[in-house]
């Protein structure tokens, strides 16, 4: 019996992945996702550019004769030591003993073109330096203006003490702040991959009751293999355009000839980290698409379908945030919910395997997802049996429950 | 205890603790509600093996209800069904073809693949299910069509490709959900002829339609629905049956003593009398007319057909229920009033 409904299932599944694979449209699914990745990329390189042009500030030194070029040395010799941004220096005046420069007028003005703009204007001595500029320029460059003007008035060269180097590997409040770095970016993946393939399965069962296709269905096999055929053929489409999208990406980096962002190793090592994420990413996926195929099987047509899309995409939201939320809270009920509640577990679950090299709970939890899989998809077939099917007694919670539902979308 | 299979279906059910192997179907007290609404409302039917039966209703008198709570599509609300041997109709979902009367397959696949589907839902492997469905489209006639897609054939071409797709799996039992609706005249006498070679070949065929003339040349046993209920189930003839022979009557002689043995309710048209054989039979009638001497012209004793049996009594059905759901009403009626 059970072999039956597997083998009605692969029936389902095949039909679904071979229509999806082979239909023209399937090539605007692969390339939808990486027009962002190219506009994002055109964006980023244009701004840096913009930023480039806009933000390399400069200040302006007029002070009485060798003081301005005695400053331009001293930061010459304090930049590399020091960490953070220090502007570039510029002598814009020598002055002679009682000699006035209005630096305000200066900085109001357009300056010559070509000429980089001052952010700030350094006048006065060594000894009493005024800086002028904005009040945010001000805040910010006081403190170095001042160690430079000290150094620029210091008598003959300075000589610095040579720090000799211990580097340890990581200290464990960083390693805790990494961990949890490499956690987070594996959730942030994790959802916005199933984000982008569990709506998916919303419509999945339209075409079969627009093709009134849905009675040979029901009455060849048991709706449950329909619902996990249709799911898993949408978990297949997921992988195939992940698989794409995966290598496009690899390509792209190394035809840049760069890394992927670095991460800390997860406590799992990376191998065994990308199993689970593979796992964990089919288990969110088949979770969520069942819940999904469940609501969507109640929709008749394409608009109640797109009714439903945004308040399934809130749902999703959700369920990120509540993983994301616990991950910042190790050791509460918080977290311990969200490892147990069935559609935020996978989420939980892998930023657990970033986070502690136990294996054991990775697989009770994925017994435990499956399982929800199960009960999901048997509820979501009894639903839509009886409410799309019209079967079972007329009268019950459920089928209440299933009326109010399709009424409610038909109504919006 | 024996299931008496074409008894009187609207007392309690009578079963056999082990049901009889020579029915494909059996089904006692079937109802199904549909917000309040009773559209099945305790169906009998018995099909035996190998038999061609046709279930006749008015529209919206529960057929396709019916087939669909046989077929295991929707569960009843109450009520006992066995299919096949199997109270779960799911279960022997592989040993059945099922055509419903709102045709659907996919329009993108190919008329073959289409077939080949509907052959791997019922169990057989694609790449048989291909073969099967390539012979079949050719010994139908439309080999050339195989590769066109679903959506570039015409109504009646997708029709009989969903119609091989039944078959394909050489089923058992094959239920037919009005098959003739949307054919053409000779598209409708085919099916006709592949009914009865199925049913020649030992196949259970089950098929509801509101055309009754297709079952009278067709079905071995039938079951009249109407209003939910089923007022006849049985052989053909016991539904004829049911109605008295028809007598024509034309006489030289205008008046006489014969006059006397014609029915009072007799319709005179011309030189014709038309009236119901009564009860005595032929035979004092035809003695009465030759010694009252009215010269008789022609005489012709005609059988009613299905179809005069299906209007009487699908129409004593739905007066019926028309007179229950008044009452119904009037105790609802009378009960929220007393309520008040």
């Amino acid at each position: 019996m059970l072999r039956n409904h597997f083998a009605a299932a692969w029936v389902i599944m095949r039909r679904d992945f071979s229509a999806v694979i082979f239909s023209k449209t399937f090539i605007f699914f692969l390339i939808g996702p990486l027009f962002p990745v190219f506009i994002g990329a055109m964006a980023a390189a244009v701004g840096s550019q913009v930023s480039r042009d806009i933000d390399n500030p400069v200040i302006g030194i007029a002070m009485p004769a060798h003081q301005g070029d005695a400053m331009v040395a001293a930061r010459g010799s304090l930049a590399p030591k020091m960490s953070g941004f220090v502007p570039e220096y510029t002598v814009l005046a020598r002055l002679e003993p009682g000699e006035a420069f209005d630096a305000r007028t200066v900085l109001a003005s357009k300056g010559v073109k070509g000429a980089p703009q001052l952010a700030a204007v350094v006048t006065g001595t060594l000894d009493k330096p005024v800086l002028t500029g904005s009040s945010e320029r001000v805040d910010q460059w006081r403190g170095q203006i001042a160690l430079i003007a000290a150094e620029a008035g210091a008598p003959g060269p300075r000589t610095f003490p040579e720090v000799k180097e211990d580097k340890i590997a990581t200290t464990a409040a960083k390693q805790h702040v990494d961990l949890a770095v490499t956690a987070q970016a594996g959730q942030v993946l994790l959802f916005l991959l199933t984000m982008l393939l569990a709506g998916m399965v919303l419509s999945n069962l339209v075409e079969e009751k627009a093709n009134k296709i849905i009675e040979v269905l029901a009455a060849s096999i048991p709706m449950d293999a329909l619902f996990l055929g249709k799911l898993f053929a949408m978990l297949a489409v997921s992988l195939v355009g992940i698989a794409v999208w995966g290598s496009v990406y690899g390509m792209l980096m190394l035809a840049g000839m760069k890394s992927i962002p670095l991460l800390a190793t997860p406590a799992v090592g990376w191998p065994l980290f990308c199993v689970l994420g593979f796992l964990y990413f089919a288990m969110a996926y088949l979770l969520l698409g069942s819940l999904f195929l469940s609501i969507g099987g109640m929709a008749t047509t394409v608009r109640e379908v797109q009714t439903l899309s945004m308040p399934v995409t809130m749902m999703q939201l959700m369920v990120f945030f509540f993983a994301s939320y616990a991950l910042a809270r190790p050791g509460t009920w918080i977290e311990v919910a969200s490892l147990v509640f069935p559609v935020s577990s996978p989420f939980a679950m892998l930023a657990q395997a970033a986070q502690s090299p136990v294996l054991w709970p990775h697989v009770i939890a994925l017994v435990w997802q499956a399982v929800w899989v199960g009960v999901i998809i048997r509820v979501g077939a009894q639903l839509f049996r009886r409410t799309v099917m019209k079967s079972g007694p007329a009268r019950g919670r459920k089928s209440r429950v299933g009326g109010w539902l399709r009424r409610s979308t038909k109504a919006a | 205890m024996k299931i008496e299979p074409f008894a009187s279906f609207t007392g309690t059910p009578v079963l056999d603790n082990a049901p009889s192997a020579d029915l494909a179907i059996e089904a006692r007290g079937l109802v199904k509600r549909f917000d309040g609404f009773t559209a099945v409302d305790g169906v009998d039917i018995s099909v035996p093996r190998g038999a061609i039966y046709g279930i006749l209703g008015p529209n919206g008198a529960g057929k396709t209800t019916t087939l669909r709570m046989l077929l295991g599509i929707i569960d009843p609300d109450s009520g006992y069904r066995r299919v096949l041997g199997h109270e779960r109709p799911t279960e022997v979902a592989r040993r059945i073809g099922y055509l419903p009367e709102e045709r659907g397959l996919y329009p993108a696949m190919k008329a073959v693949e289409a077939i080949a589907f509907l052959a791997a839902l019922r169990g057989v492997p694609l790449k048989e299910g291909r073969r099967r469905g390539q012979e079949l489209l050719e010994q139908h006639g439309l080999g050339y069509a195989a590769d066109r897609q679903i959506r570039q054939l015409s109504k009646g071409m997708a029709q009989q490709v969903q119609l091989l797709g039944t078959l394909v799996h050489n089923p058992d039992l094959v239920v037919f959900d009005e098959p003739f609706s949307g054919l053409d005249a000779l598209n409708q006498g085919k099916l006709e002829r592949m009914i009865r070679s199925l049913a020649e070949r030992g196949t259970t065929v089950i098929f509801s339609t509101h055309v009754i003339a297709h079952a009278e040349r067709l079905c071995d046993q039938i079951a009249i629905i109407a209003g939910g209920k089923v007022p006849f189930a049985g052989p053909v003839d016991a539904a004829r049956d049911r109605l008295r022979p028809q007598v024509r009557l034309e006489t030289r002689a205008q008046d006489g003593p014969w006059r006397a043995a014609i029915p009072a309710d007799a319709r005179h048209e011309g030189r014709f009398w038309f009236f119901t054989l009564p009860e005595s039979g032929v035979e004092p009638l035809l003695r009465a007319l030759i010694e009252g001497d009215a010269g008789i012209l022609s005489l012709s004793i005609e059988r009613p057909g299905l179809h005069d049996a299906f209007v009487s009594i699908a129409g004593e059905a739905a007066a019926r229920a028309l007179e229950e759901s008044a009452q119904e009403e009037a105790e609802k009626a009378n009960q929220k009033k007393g309520r008040r």
